[in-house]
C-alpha cells in the first residue's frame, strides 16, 4: 500500500434525510489506510445509512465521500471493485450451497471459472466451512452464515471492508469467533470500517473510534483516548443467590454509587451492573458486599456501557427518548 | 499496488463490456437454475398448469363450444391449444413479479448491488430463466395437446408461434418485474397480477371465438394483445391469415418492453 497520504475512507459533510428524519446530519470521517475504524452508536444513530452510502447502495443528499480514492457518486463501479460489504443481515443466498454462493460472486467479480472455483475452495477452507460447502446456506448456524458472509466479502480481495454490526444477534462464543476472523483479515492489510453498539466490540477490533448520535459525530479519536475521556468502568457483581441481586441493587443505589447511567440488574445472568467512576467507588461497592454479608461468586470490571459513554460525552443516554424505560428493559443496550 | 501510488484521477466509470454482461448474467442464471434443483417443486406449476387447463377446457367446454365452431370436441381442441400456448407466457410472467419481489427484499440483493456489475444483469437473468420455464411448460402443453388429438398442420408455424409467445411473454415479464420492484410485498404483486390477468385472459379469443360476444366486450377483446397472440398462433399452426394479428402482437411486445424494461432497471438501480 503506497498511498500513505490518502485516507482509505474520506467523508465530508455527509447528509441524508428520510422525510423529516435526519439519518445523517453533516458527518465528517477519515479512516487511515490499514486501520480499523469503529463507528459506535445506538440504533437509529445513522450507522447503517453511513455504510450504505459508502458502499453505493444509497445516494447522499449532500456532502462528499470517497473510498480508496473513488467518489461514491461519480465512480460507483470502480469503488465497488475495491470494497467488501457484510451487512447487518447475512447477505448470502440462503437457497444456494456455500460453495455456489462464493463461486457466483467470483464470477460476478470477473474471475475466470478456474479462478472463481479456486477462490471459493480457498475461502471455504479459511473460514472453516469446507465440510458444509455443498449444503444450502439455509441449513447453516448463525455463526456459519456470518462466516460465509465474510468469505463472500473477501472474494475480490477488497482494500476496504465495511462491516455493519457484524456480531449483532450472535451468542458470545460465535461473536468471539467472528472477532477472530475480522482480526485475521485486518492482519492481511485490509482497511475496515465497522459499526457497532458495543464498546467491548469496538475495543476488541478498532484502533480508532467515531461516536455518532442522531446523525452527528459527537466524538472521535483513538480508543484509549476515548476510554480515558469517558473515565468510567462497569462493575459486574454476581451474588451466589440470584434473589440477592435486587436487594443489593437497592443498597448500592442508597449509597449513591451509580456512575452516570445508574445500576442495571441483568436478570438473565443473575448479575448486577454498577457503573463506577473511580477506584474509591470500586472499594465502596466491595465494602458494601462485605457489610451486608452477601456471598458473591464473581466480581469483574468491564468497559463502560454505551449508556455511560453517551452520558459522559453528551449528557444524555444513547436511547434518549426511552429515558423512562426501567433498568431491566435496557439489557441489550448495556455492556 | 503501483496503480494506487498516484492519486486516482476522478474519471467516470467506463461502461461494462458485452462479454462481462453475459458473464454476469450467466452467473445469475446459474443461481436461478440452482434454486430449481434445490426446490424441484417450484416446477410443479410449469407442468401442472398446461395439463390441467388443457384437460379442463377440452373436456368441460369442448363439446358445446366445438358445436358452435361447426364441429365437436375435436374442433375445439384445434381452437383452444394455440390459445393456451399464448396464455403460457402470461402465467409464467405473473410468477416473475412475485418471485422477484421476495428475492429483492432478501439481503443478497444488497450484495449484488454493491458489486461492480451492470444492475440490469440481475433482471436479465431472471427473465432468461423464466423463459426457459415457459418453454418447458409449452413442451408439456404440446405433449398433452397431441394426446388429446391436436393436429398440427404447419410444424414451422409451431416453432414460429413458440418464438412469438416467448417474445410477448418476455414483454409481460418486464411489466411484472416492474411491479415486483415497485410494490412492497409479494402478496400485493400477486393480487395485482390476478386483477390484471383475469379480464385479459378471459376477455380474449383464447378460449372462445369473439363473434358471439356483445359489442362492448368485442371492442375490448379485439384490442386485447392476448387475442392477437392467440389468433396469430392459430394462423401459424393451422393456416389462415396472420399478418394483422402478428403486427398487433409485435407492436404490443415492443411497446411494453420499451417502456417496462428501462423503467424496471431504473427502479432497480435507484431503489434503496
Amino acid at each position: 500500500m503506497t498511498r500513505i497520504d490518502n485516507n482509505a475512507v474520506s467523508v465530508r459533510g455527509l447528509v441524508k434525510h428520510y422525510g423529516d428524519t435526519k439519518a445523517l446530519d453533516g458527518v465528517d470521517l477519515d479512516v487511515r489506510q490499514g486501520t480499523v475504524m469503529g463507528v459506535l452508536g445506538p440504533n437509529g444513530a445513522g450507522k447503517t445509512t453511513l455504510v450504505r452510502i459508502l458502499s453505493t447502495l444509497l445516494r447522499p443528499d449532500a456532502g462528499e465521500a470517497t473510498v480508496a480514492g473513488y467518489d461514491v457518486l461519480r465512480q460507483p463501479r470502480r469503488l465497488r471493485r475495491v470494497i467488501g460489504l457484510t451487512g447487518q443481515y447475512a447477505s448470502v443466498d440462503e437457497k444456494l450451497p456455500g460453495w455456489e454462493n462464493l463461486y457466483m460472486i467470483g464470477r460476478l467479480l470477473d474471475l475466470s471459472r478456474k479462478d472463481a472455483r479456486a477462490r471459493a475452495d480457498q475461502l471455504l477452507e479459511r473460514f472453516s466451512l469446507t465440510e458444509a460447502a455443498r449444503r444450502p446456506a439455509s441449513t447453516y448456524s448463525g455463526g456459519m452464515r456470518r462466516r460465509l458472509d465474510l468469505a463472500a466479502s473477501m472474494i475480490g480481495r477488497p482494500q476496504v471492508l465495511f462491516l455493519d454490526e457484524p456480531t449483532t444477534g450472535l451468542d458470545p462464543r460465535t461473536r468471539n469467533e467472528v472477532w477472530g476472523e475480522v482480526k485475521a483479515m485486518v492482519g492481511e492489510g485490509v482497511t475496515v470500517l465497522l459499526t457497532t453498539q458495543y464498546m467491548e466490540e469496538a475495543e476488541q477490533l478498532a484502533s480508532e473510534l467515531t461516536v455518532v448520535d442522531r446523525g452527528k459525530v459527537i466524538a472521535n479519536g483513538r480508543v484509549e483516548e476515548l476510554k480515558a475521556k469517558v473515565g468510567g468502568r462497569t462493575l459486574r457483581v454476581r451474588p451466589v443467590d440470584p434473589l440477592q441481586v435486587r436487594p443489593f441493587a437497592a443498597l448500592i443505589d442508597e449509597l449513591g454509587i451509580t456512575g452516570l447511567a445508574g445500576t442495571t440488574v441483568d436478570g438473565e445472568n443473575g448479575t448486577l451492573l454498577v457503573p463506577i467512576l473511580s477506584d474509591e467507588q470500586l472499594t465502596a461497592v466491595v465494602g458494601a458486599v462485605t457489610a451486608r454479608g452477601i456471598t458473591i461468586s464473581s466480581i469483574t470490571t468491564e468497559l463502560p456501557s454505551l449508556d455511560e459513554v453517551f452520558l459522559s460525552l453528551t449528557g444524555h443516554r444513547a436511547s434518549a427518548p426511552q429515558d423512562a424505560v426501567p433498568a431491566d428493559d435496557r439489557q441489550e443496550v448495556a455492556v | 499496488m503501483t496503480a494506487t501510488a498516484t492519486a486516482p484521477v476522478p474519471m467516470a466509470d467506463t461502461p461494462i463490456s458485452v462479454r462481462a454482461h453475459l458473464r454476469h448474467t450467466g452467473a445469475l442464471v446459474r443461481r436461478n437454475l440452482l434454486w430449481i434443483r434445490q426446490d424441484p417443486e417450484s416446477m410443479f406449476d410449469a407442468i401442472l398448469f398446461p395439463v390441467i387447463f388443457t384437460l379442463l377446457f377440452v373436456y368441460v367446454f369442448g363439446g358445446s363450444i366445438g358445436k358452435s365452431l361447426g364441429g365437436g370436441q375435436q374442433a375445439y381442441v384445434q381452437y383452444v391449444v394455440p390459445g393456451l400456448m399464448a396464455m403460457m407466457g402470461m402465467n409464467m410472467a405473473q410468477g416473475v413479479g412475485t418471485g422477484f419481489n421476495t428475492d429483492f427484499n432478501s439481503g443478497v440483493m444488497d450484495r449484488f448491488r454493491s458489486l461492480p456489475i451492470g444492475r440490469g444483469s440481475v433482471l436479465f437473468a431472471k427473465i432468461a430463466v423464466e423463459l426457459m420455464r415457459m418453454l418447458f411448460a409449452t413442451a408439456v402443453l404440446m405433449v398433452v395437446a397431441v394426446l388429446v388429438g391436436f393436429d398440427i398442420t404447419h410444424w414451422s408455424g409451431l416453432l414460429a408461434s413458440v418464438g412469438l409467445s416467448a417474445v410477448f411473454g418476455s414483454a409481460l415479464m418486464w411489466v411484472f418485474l416492474t411491479l415486483g420492484v415497485v410494490m412492497k410485498s409479494a402478496q400485493s404483486v400477486q393480487a395485482m397480477g390476478f386483477l390484471v390477468l383475469m379480464p385479459l385472459q378471459f376477455g380474449s379469443s383464447i378460449f372462445a371465438p369473439t363473434n358471439s360476444m356483445p359489442g362492448w366486450l368485442r371492442a375490448f377483446t379485439d384490442y386485447n394483445p392476448l387475442s392477437a397472440l392467440a389468433d396469430t398462433a392459430r394462423g401459424l399452426m393451422l393456416g389462415g391469415p396472420v399478418t394483422h394479428s402478428l403486427w398487433i402482437t409485435l407492436a404490443w411486445s415492443v411497446g411494453l418492453t420499451a417502456v417496462a424494461a428501462p423503467y424496471a432497471i431504473y427502479k432497480f438501480r435507484t431503489k434503496s
